[in-house]
């Protein structure tokens, strides 16, 4: 087991540096400089200035050398400072991911809870009302955009309950409870479409493993049904489930910077998108990088979770 | 949808070609939710051809009548600017299909290109080529392109050019496992002794052969695409005001969502209709074209 958690964290390795090359290349060789961006409508601004400014941010040095200082900055944490806030990258961060990550991780849960159990009795009723109910509320689960879903989800509680979340970050640790009320709507809004997904593949993997001839053979020799069901049939279905899961933390990150946005949680995406909007440089990258890393990390977890719920795959 | 078909049955329809399921796309029509999925798109389509023409409130600034109620001549209220929601999400009906198709499209070439590419020539190609497929992938989607949008600037091009480009390796992986598959059948060992050229057998035996996946895969994700311009546009990275788009309709209404719930409504139903349609379609091609999985 230590062996197969090893191979799978030393091959985190090549995948970050893929990610690093690409983000690093993507904001330089993109169209559209930062210090022009600065300098837009400066009629005064001289060549030797934009020349200055570039040197100050490490922009004149050539490509391999600022790639060099970028990772020797992610990797002690030395990321440079905000271009317009002056704070320090790191800083900024290191209160963003947090959000993200408890966002994420709420948002699974909540998915698992409900989207497994409906797939189970959606297979067990195959071919009823509830299950072309389930079919087709699945699809609309898939179909509704989260940011859309946030938008209404704020309208609703404030006019009917005259309540809206809290608009300043309360950490979990100071306030439990507040940081949960807070968390709940947006965790929501992005769990719906993993809840969809997570539910159509219950139903699938049930179907499959419902059919194999050991599910009968749990019956024949008396095994009570419940017994079969969670025993012998919900524990082999829930391989692809978690397979799933992983696929769409992605897709769960992605909703998490827009429904972040809406809440106002500075997160990671919050951070992100509020740095493309300034053309904040070493806020973009670093935050790519992060995000890309955090979603990189949460896939290895879900991969050992995977030899958790199969134990074949760890022994091989 | 027509040109497929009589494009299949032209083709030699051998015992070995299976693969040509699409000449089971007619089975369709049997398909509940797929024949819902087919209307709610040929509606779409029918509104963002003609609805402009049928509906001719137009949807200029008219501030006096700014953040009405609905009414029977402004049946979804007017916005901000006094101009008449309906006219708007008509539009959007526009913008959204473009981006959405022209995005896929962009995605579906690239991929196949490089799909099949990777998935004929192995070795050294497939190795880079697939690489950096792989770490593309391992980016969240939406990340990617809210990066590559955010970095070319925002506008209505820009966010086409960026879901094409994060969708891109998803299809490029799908066309280079088919591409093997069917490297390893006999019509393509037979067709290689014949002397045929490599070109000759993508274009006769790869390429046709890879249509049915390449069919649900598009259709599943023109939802995806149609979603993510709109999620762009509601972070303001995508279609650019005065120009109507269902997200940055949506992102506008917040800042009245107290006095004029309804703006929220109208832009954020729209997207969900037809990314449903997308999805019905999606999911009743995939039943009919791959048996595999009707029972799923």
């Amino acid at each position: 087991m230590i062996r197969f958690v090893a191979g799978r964290v030393v091959l985190l390795f090549p995948t970050l540096v893929g990610m690093s090359i690409l983000i690093f290349l993507m904001v330089r060789l993109l169209p559209g400089d930062v210090v022009d961006v600065m300098f837009a409508g400066d009629v005064a601004a001289t060549a030797a200035a934009k020349v200055a400014i570039r040197r100050a941010l490490g922009l004149a040095a050539p490509l391999p050398v600022q790639y060099f200082d970028f990772v020797t900055g992610a990797v002690t944490g030395r990321l440079g400072a905000s271009l317009t806030s002056g704070e320090s990258v790191s800083q900024i961060l290191g209160r963003a991911v947090p959000i993200t990550v408890e966002l994420a991780v709420l948002a699974t849960m909540i998915a698992t809870t409900v989207g497994i159990p409906l797939g189970v009795v959606s297979s067990l009723r195959r071919n009823t009302a509830f299950d072309l109910a389930a079919h087709i509320g699945g699809l609309i689960g898939l179909s509704l955009p989260n940011f859309w879903f946030a938008t209404l989800a704020l309208l609703m509680t404030s006019v009917f309950f005259h309540w809206i979340p809290p608009v300043t970050w309360i950490s979990p640790g100071r306030d439990p409870l507040g940081n949960l009320s807070q968390l709940i709507l947006p965790a929501t809004a992005i769990a719906v479409y993993l809840m969809a997904t997570v539910m159509r593949m219950t139903r699938t993997s049930m179907l499959e493993v419902l059919r194999q001839d050991y599910v009968r053979t749990a019956h024949a020799k008396g095994a009570r049904p419940g017994r079969v069901l969670f025993h012998h049939a919900l524990r082999n279905s829930l391989i692809p489930v978690v397979t799933v899961i992983g696929f769409q933390i992605g897709g769960l990150m992605g909703g998490a910077a827009v429904v972040e946005i809406i809440f106002g949680l500075p997160g990671m995406g919050y951070t992100l998108v509020e740095g493309i909007y300034n053309r904040d440089y070493p806020v973009i990258q670093a935050a790519a990088l992060l995000l890309a890393a955090v979603f990189v990390v949460l896939n290895l977890i879900v991969d050992l979770l995977y030899a958790v719920v199969d134990p074949r795959i760890g022994v091989a | 949808m027509m040109v497929v078909l009589v494009k299949a049955r032209d083709g030699p329809v051998s015992a070995v070609a299976r693969p040509w399921r699409v000449l089971e796309l007619a089975r369709l029509r049997h398909h509940l939710i797929g024949v819902l999925g087919m209307t709610i798109i040929a509606a779409t389509v029918g509104t963002a051809v003609f609805g402009p023409r049928a509906w001719r409130v137009g949807y200029a600034d008219e501030v006096a009548h700014r953040l009405l109620g609905p009414s029977a001549v402004h049946p979804l209220g007017t916005d901000t600017l006094g101009r008449d929601e309906l006219s708007r999400v008509i539009h959007g009906a526009q913008v959204s299909l473009q981006v959405g198709i022209i995005a896929v499209l962009i995605a579906l070439a690239l991929g196949t290109v490089i799909g099949v590419l990777t998935g004929f020539y192995r070795r050294g190609l497939d190795a880079v080529l697939m690489r950096v497929v792989d770490i593309m992938f391992a980016f969240p989607g939406l990340v990617l392109a809210v990066l590559i949008a955010g970095l070319l600037g925002p506008s209505r091009t820009n966010a086409m050019i960026a879901i094409g480009i994060v969708y891109a390796p998803a299809f490029a992986r799908v066309v280079r496992g088919s591409t093997l598959s069917i490297l390893g059948l006999p019509f393509v060992e037979a067709a290689r002794s014949l002397g045929a050229r490599d070109w000759w057998i993508i274009r006769r035996h790869i390429l046709p052969n890879i249509l049915a996946p390449l069919i649900v895969l598009t259709t599943l994700y023109l939802s995806t695409a149609i979603l993510a311009e709109a999620a762009l546009s509601f972070l303001g990275l995508g279609t650019q005001p005065p120009e109507p788009s269902w997200g940055s309709m949506l992102e506008a209404s917040r800042a009245h969502m107290q006095q004029a719930p309804w703006l929220a409504i109208s832009p954020g139903l729209a997207i969900m209709i037809v990314v449903l349609g997308f999805n019905f379609l999606g999911d009743g091609l995939r039943d009919v074209l791959d048996p595999q999985l009707r029972d799923a």
